[in-house]
C-alpha cells in the first residue's frame, strides 16, 4: 500500500477510503502522527496524543471491520483544541495557569464526537484563554502560519485558534476544533487557508469547553472544505441539557442539500464594511465574491447594518467583563498553578499574577474596571445596549436577504511580533468578525484566494439564527468558484 | 476618564493579581488606550434601548429536583494542589 | 415608637434600629444549579458536583423546584412576584467561593415587597416590611481550627440553595428581631420550602443594626454576619446598640463595617477577613438567561397554598373563641396548630386550647419529647376533655387523670373507670354529703346564717373532699345554696 499522505485528503475523501478499505483507520492516524511530529517547528500542539490516537483508530477500524454501524466520522483522525476539557488529558487554554490540570470530564462536543467515532490526535496550541488574534499570546510560544512570507519570514495563523488552522492547513490533522468569541475560529481560517464556520450562538455546547465570554463563545469545525465543515458540525452539534444556553432543536443533515446552490438566494453586501483604508486586495476579493455568488444566480443587495463602527468597542467591554468573572475560577485552591503566599489573598495574587500572561491580565482588568462601582452603566450597560442594537441591525437586514458577504478579516496573515506594542492594533483583526459574534449569527470563512504576497484570504458569509445548513451550501458555491487549490510548501520538514 | 498608577494598583488588587509597580505603569497606559478606543460608544444614542441579556430568544429551562450528581470526592480532589484527606487547603484565614 | 424600646444612655435616650437579612434554605434534595445532593452532615466534599467545584467549562443549569420554593414563599408574605427576573453574579474571591463567585439576584430580585405579621405578647400586631426576597448560591465551609498554619474547604453546601429574605429596618428592639426571626421561620415551615432548622445552618440572619436619637436621622450601621438563633440574634443586638451607644457618647463616629457575633462571649467583633472595601461587581450572569415565568403560574401555586399562621389565627379566634395569645401560641408551630385542631374538633374551643396550651404543653416541654413520641395522643387528650364536658368528672380531677395517663399510657376513660373517679351528680348522694358536713360543721352553719357569707368557700371545699373529689361542683354548689339558706 502507498503511503498515505494526510495532506491531500479531506474528511470527505477518508471517509471514502475509509469504507472502500483503501485505508485501516490505524494507517491513517499513523500518517496523521508522523506529519504531527514532522510539523512540530509549527508549534500547533501543546499535548500530542498517539497513543490515545492509535488506540482510537483501532477502535474505529474494528467497527468497521464487523460490519456493524459506523459513527459519521468513524476513524477520522482529528486535533481538539485545547479549550475543550478532555478526560484524562491535559488541559491547559494555554495557560500557565492550569498547570498540569487533566479534567475527570469531557466537553459535550468532543464527546460528541467519539461518540461518532473520530480519533483524537492531540490537543492544539491556541491564544492563552482564547485571548488574541495571533496566537502570540499563548504560554506554550506562537503558532507559526505553515504560509511563510516570500522571503521566509515567519508570520502568525491568527488566533485564537490558530493551532487548529495551521494543523488542518499543514495537513496533519483531516480537521479541528475551534472555538470562536469575535473571531476566532474564522480569522484564523481566513489568514491560514482553509474553512471554518462558527455556528448559531446555542447550536453546540459550551459544557466542558473553558469559558472566555460566555454569551460570546461558540464551537465549530475548522477544516479543508465547505463539505468537511458540514460533516463535523452535524457531529458537534446538538442540544446539551447540561448548557442553559444550548438550543433544543434538531440538528439537520447539513450535507444533505450542500450541493444546492444560490440560485434565486438574495446576498447582502453591508457598505459599513467598506472601510476607510481598506486594503485594496480585499476590496478586490471581496468584488470577485459578489460576482462569483452573481455568476451563479444569487442576487446582490446592498444592506445598511448602521452600527457595525461601535460593535468592536462594544466587545471589548463585554468580552472582558465576562471574562474577568469566568477566570476568577483560576485561584490556585483546586486545579492548576499555586504559588504560595503568607495569606489567603497574597496566594491568590501571586498565583494569578504569575498564573496569567500579560493580555490575559490586560483584558482581566479591563473587564473588572468596566464592571466596577460608578463606571458599570457608563460602559458596560451602554456596551450592552448597543449590542442589542447592532442585533437589531442584522434582523432588519435578514428580512431582505438570505445570507451577507464580507472579507473575513482586514488583512492576510502578518509576521509574528508585528502588532504586539499595540493592544488596539491587534483587536482591529477582528473588526469584520465582531459584529456576527454580537449578534449571536452563524458566521463562516471560505478561503477565496492568495494575495499578491502568495497567502491566503478568506471570505466571510454570515447566515441566519440556525440557517447553517443555508449557509454551508452558500460557502459551497463560494468555495466551488473559487477553486481554491493552493497549499503551503512544507518548508517546516527540512 | 482617565487610570493612573493608583488606580491601576486598586483594580489589580479587586482582581487578584500581583502587578509590580513598573507594570502597572505599562498597564495604566495599555488600557487607558483601550478606554479611550471603547469610549466612541458614548456617541450612539441608546436612549430606550435595552440592554441585551440573551442573545438567542429563548426562555431558561429548568431541570427537575433529584440527586444526579456528587458522591465522587476523588474526581473533584484530584486536581487539587494542596489537599488534606478529602479537603482543600488554603492558608489559614482569620475571620 | 414606645417610651420603653428606648435605650437610656448618659446623655438621653436611644432608639436601635434594625433590620435582617435571612438566609432560608430552600427544602430541595438537590442544590440550586447542580444535581449534586444536599443533605445535611456529609464527608467533605462527597456531595460536590464538578459545577459546584467551578471546574473549568462548568455550566449552571437551574432546579426549578427551588424557583417553585421561592414563589411560594413570595406569595406567603403576601409579596410582589416578579414574572421577568435576573441572576446577577456577585464577585469576590474566599477559599470558600470556587467560582469567584456567587450567582444571586441584584437588581431584579424573583419576589419583591410584602410584609410579615408579628405577634406581640400583649395581643397586638406588628407590620415588617419585605423588601425582597431572591435566590442565590451558598457557599461552601472553611474550618479553620483543623491545623495552625492552614483553612480547611469543603464545598458540600457549595451551590446549595438559598432564598436571602430581606427586611426593611422595621425593628426597634430585640424582642421584635426575635419575634420576626420566629414568625419567618413558622410560615417558611408551614409552607414547607425551608425545613427551619437553625442547628443545621438551614436558617441563619445578617442582622443590621444602629442607634439614633429617638425622632433622629438614621445612624451608621453594623451588619452581625451568620448568627443562627433566635437567643443569639437578641443578644448580639442586645450588645452591639450599647457598643454603638457607647462609642457614640464618648464622642466617637460608627464605622459602617461587618461584624461577627461570638457566642462564647457574648460579644461581637469585626470581621476581618470582611476588612476591606468591596466592589461585588454585579452583572447578569451570562451562563443563564432571565427567568420568566406567566401569572398562571403563580396564581395556580397561590391556589395550593396551605392555611398560613395569620389566616388560621384569625380562624381560632372568630371560629373558636380563643384569645389572640392563646391563637397565636397554637399557630406558631402547624404541628401545634394541626393537633389542637384535632383536639377541638366537635369540642369547645376554649376548653380545648386550654387543655393543649397549659396542660398538654406543660408536660411536653418537661418531658423533652417531641409531639409524635409523646404518649398523648389528639385522641386520647380529646377523650379526657369530653369527660369533663358530660360532666363525668371534674376540670380539677381531670388534671389527676391527665397525669395518670402520661404516667401509664392509658386512656382517660379507663382511668376514670378503674379508679372510680366518676363525678358524682345524684343530688341524693350529694345532699347525703352535705348533711354530714352540716351537722360536723353546726357552728359555721350558725355563723353562716348570720351574715358570714364568706364561710360558703368553707363548705364547698369541705364537701368535695368528703365526696373525695368526685362531687360535681356545680351541683354541690346549687345545694349547699339551697341547704345552709335553711
Amino acid at each position: 500500500m502507498a503511503a498515505i499522505d494526510p495532506g491531500s485528503l479531506t474528511i470527505a475523501s477518508a471517509l471514502e477510503g475509509l469504507a472502500k478499505k483503501d485505508f485501516t483507520s490505524v494507517e491513517l492516524t499513523q500518517a496523521c502522527i508522523a506529519s504531527m511530529e514532522a510539523a512540530r517547528p509549527l508549534n500547533a500542539m501543546i499535548t500530542e496524543t498517539p497513543e490515545k490516537a492509535l488506540e482510537m483508530a483501532k477502535a474505529a477500524d474494528e467497527r468497521r471491520s464487523k460490519g456493524g454501524e459506523v459513527g459519521l466520522l468513524d476513524g477520522v483522525p482529528l486535533a481538539i483544541k485545547d479549550l475543550f476539557a478532555t478526560q484524562g488529558v491535559l488541559t491547559t487554554a494555554a495557560s500557565h495557569i492550569l498547570d498540569g490540570f487533566k479534567p475527570e470530564y469531557e466537553s459535550t462536543a468532543t464527546a460528541n464526537l467519539w461518540k461518532q467515532g473520530a480519533v483524537m490526535l492531540g490537543k492544539l496550541n491556541l491564544d492563552e484563554f482564547a485571548m488574541g488574534s495571533s496566537n502570540e499570546t499563548s504560554y506554550y510560544g506562537p503558532v507559526v502560519n505553515p504560509w511563510r512570507a516570500k522571503d521566509g519570514t515567519k508570520l502568525v495563523p491568527g488566533g485564537s485558534s490558530g493551532g487548529s488552522a495551521a494543523a488542518v492547513a499543514a495537513g496533519f490533522a483531516l480537521g479541528a476544533t475551534g472555538t470562536d468569541t469575535g473571531g476566532s475560529i474564522r480569522q484564523p481560517a481566513s489568514l491560514c487557508g482553509i474553512t471554518g464556520i462558527k455556528p448559531t450562538y446555542g447550536r453546540v455546547s459550551r459544557w466542558g469547553i473553558v469559558a472566555f465570554a460566555s454569551s460570546l463563545d461558540q464551537a465549530g469545525p475548522m477544516t479543508r472544505t465547505v463539505r468537511d465543515s458540514a460533516l463535523m458540525l452535524r457531529a458537534m452539534a446538538g442540544f446539551d441539557p447540561k448548557d442553559s444556553t444550548s438550543v433544543d432543536r434538531p440538528v439537520p443533515d447539513y450535507v444533505a442539500n450542500l450541493d444546492g446552490g444560490v440560485k434565486g438566494m438574495r446576498i447582502g453586501i453591508p457598505r459599513e464594511y467598506r472601510m476607510d483604508g481598506m486594503d485594496a486586495e480585499i476590496v478586490a476579493l471581496w468584488e470577485q465574491g459578489k460576482q462569483w455568488l452573481r455568476d451563479a444566480g444569487a442576487e446582490i443587495v446592498d444592506i445598511s447594518l448602521p452600527h457595525t463602527h461601535y460593535a468592536l468597542a462594544t466587545y471589548y467591554i463585554v468580552a472582558p467583563a465576562e471574562a474577568s468573572s469566568n477566570l476568577a475560577r483560576y485561584d490556585g485552591v483546586r486545579y492548576g498553578l499555586r504559588v504560595p503566599g503568607k495569606d489567603l489573598n497574597e496566594m491568590y495574587e501571586n498565583t494569578r499574577g504569575a498564573g496569567f500572561g500579560r493580555e490575559v491580565q490586560r483584558r482581566i482588568m479591563i473587564g473588572t474596571y468596566v464592571l466596577s462601582a460608578g463606571y458599570y452603566d457608563a460602559y458596560y450597560t451602554k456596551a450592552q445596549k448597543v449590542r442589542t442594537l447592532i442585533k437589531k441591525d442584522f434582523e432588519q437586514a435578514f428580512q431582505r436577504v438570505d445570507a451577507i458577504l464580507t472579507p473575513t478579516a482586514p488583512n492576510a496573515a502578518f509576521p509574528i511580533g508585528m502588532k504586539n506594542d499595540d493592544p488596539v492594533m491587534m483587536y482591529l483583526n477582528d473588526v469584520f468578525t465582531v459584529p456576527t459574534s454580537l449578534a449571536g449569527l452563524p458566521g463562516m470563512s471560505v478561503p477565496a484566494g492568495l494575495n499578491s504576497a502568495g497567502l491566503p484570504l478568506g471570505l466571510q458569509l454570515i447566515g441566519k439564527p440556525f440557517e447553517e445548513a443555508q449557509l454551508l451550501r452558500v460557502g459551497q458555491t463560494l468555495e466551488k468558484a473559487a477553486n481554491f487549490t493552493a497549499k503551503p510548501t512544507a518548508w517546516w520538514r527540512s | 476618564m482617565s487610570l493612573d498608577k493608583a488606580a491601576v494598583a486598586k483594580i489589580a488588587k479587586l482582581a487578584r493579581l500581583k502587578m509590580e509597580p513598573d507594570r502597572q505603569e505599562a498597564m495604566a497606559s495599555e488600557l487607558n488606550r483601550i478606554l479611550s478606543f471603547v469610549e466612541e460608544l458614548q456617541a450612539v444614542n441608546t436612549d430606550n434601548v435595552q440592554p441585551m441579556t440573551s442573545v438567542a430568544p429563548m426562555k431558561l429551562r429548568q431541570r427537575e429536583d433529584a440527586v444526579t450528581d456528587g458522591g465522587k470526592p476523588e474526581a473533584v480532589l484530584k486536581n487539587a494542589p494542596q489537599r488534606q484527606g478529602d479537603f482543600y487547603t488554603v492558608p489559614k484565614v482569620i475571620e | 415608637m414606645a417610651e420603653k424600646d428606648y435605650i437610656q444612655g448618659a446623655t438621653g435616650a436611644w432608639e436601635i434600629v434594625i433590620g435582617m437579612e435571612v438566609h432560608a434554605q430552600v427544602a430541595s434534595k438537590s442544590k440550586l444549579f447542580s444535581g449534586a445532593d444536599t443533605t445535611f452532615g456529609a464527608e467533605p466534599n462527597h456531595q460536590v458536583s464538578l459545577v459546584d467545584a467551578a471546574m473549568p467549562g462548568m455550566l449552571p443549569v437551574i432546579n426549578g423546584f427551588c424557583v417553585e420554593q421561592a414563589v411560594r414563599t413570595g406569595l406567603g408574605l403576601k409579596a410582589q412576584i416578579n414574572l421577568h427576573s435576573v441572576f446577577d453574579r456577585k464577585n469576590y474571591f474566599y477559599a470558600d467561593l470556587p467560582q469567584g463567585y456567587q450567582i444571586s439576584q441584584y437588581l431584579q430580585p424573583v419576589v419583591g415587597k410584602g410584609e410579615l405579621l408579628l405577634d406581640m405578647p400583649d395581643g397586638s400586631i406588628r407590620t415588617i416590611g419585605i423588601t425582597r426576597l431572591h435566590l442565590e448560591q451558598d457557599a461552601g465551609k472553611s474550618l479553620h481550627d483543623q491545623s495552625p498554619r492552614e483553612s480547611f474547604i469543603d464545598l458540600n453546601r457549595s451551590g446549595v440553595a438559598l432564598m436571602e429574605i430581606v427586611s426593611e429596618p422595621d425593628m426597634r428592639n430585640s424582642e421584635e428581631a426575635g419575634l420576626y426571626l420566629k414568625k419567618l421561620r413558622t410560615i417558611v415551615r408551614y409552607l414547607g420550602t425551608c425545613d427551619g432548622n437553625m442547628d443545621e445552618g438551614s436558617m441563619r440572619a445578617d442582622v443590621n443594626v444602629s442607634v439614633r436619637k429617638p425622632g433622629g436621622p438614621l445612624g451608621t450601621r453594623c451588619e452581625i454576619k451568620n448568627v443562627n438563633s433566635v437567643r443569639f440574634v437578641q443578644q448580639a443586638i442586645e450588645y452591639e446598640a450599647r457598643r454603638q451607644i457607647e462609642i457614640l457618647e464618648d464622642g466617637g463616629k460608627i464605622d459602617q463595617e461587618t461584624r461577627l457575633f461570638d457566642t462564647g462571649k457574648g460579644v461581637t467583633r469585626s470581621m476581618r477577613s470582611k476588612e476591606e472595601a468591596h466592589d461585588y461587581r454585579y452583572f447578569p450572569d451570562p451562563d443563564l438567561l432571565p427567568l420568566e415565568f406567566e401569572q398562571g403560574w403563580v396564581d395556580q401555586i397561590k391556589a395550593t397554598l396551605p392555611e398560613l399562621p395569620d389566616e388560621k389565627k384569625a380562624r381560632f379566634i372568630e371560629k373558636l373563641g380563643l384569645s389572640p395569645y392563646d391563637a397565636s401560641v397554637l399557630v406558631a408551630e402547624k404541628e401545634s396548630a394541626d393537633f389542637y385542631e384535632k383536639v377541638a374538633r366537635g369540642r369547645d374551643g376554649k376548653l380545648a386550647a386550654n387543655w393543649v396550651i397549659t396542660e398538654y404543653f406543660g408536660v411536653l416541654n418537661k418531658s423533652g419529647q417531641s409531639m409524635e413520641e409523646f404518649t398523648i395522643t389528639a385522641e386520647k387528650l380529646g377523650g379526657l376533655i369530653d369527660l369533663i364536658a358530660d360532666n363525668t368528672i371534674s376540670n380539677r380531677l381531670a388534671k389527676d387523670v391527665f397525669a395518670l395517663m402520661v404516667e401509664t399510657g392509658k386512656d382517660a376513660a379507663t382511668i376514670v373507670e378503674e379508679k372510680g373517679m366518676k363525678q358524682v351528680t345524684d343530688t341524693g348522694a350529694i345532699e347525703k354529703v352535705i348533711d354530714e358536713v352540716m351537722a360536723a360543721n353546726q357552728d359555721k352553719v350558725a355563723e353562716y346564717r348570720s351574715g358570714k357569707d364568706k364561710l360558703f368557700g368553707f363548705f364547698v371545699g369541705q364537701t368535695m373532699k368528703a365526696s373525695g373529689g368526685k362531687a360535681n361542683p356545680a351541683a354541690v354548689n346549687e345545694l349547699l345554696k339551697k341547704k345552709l339558706a335553711g
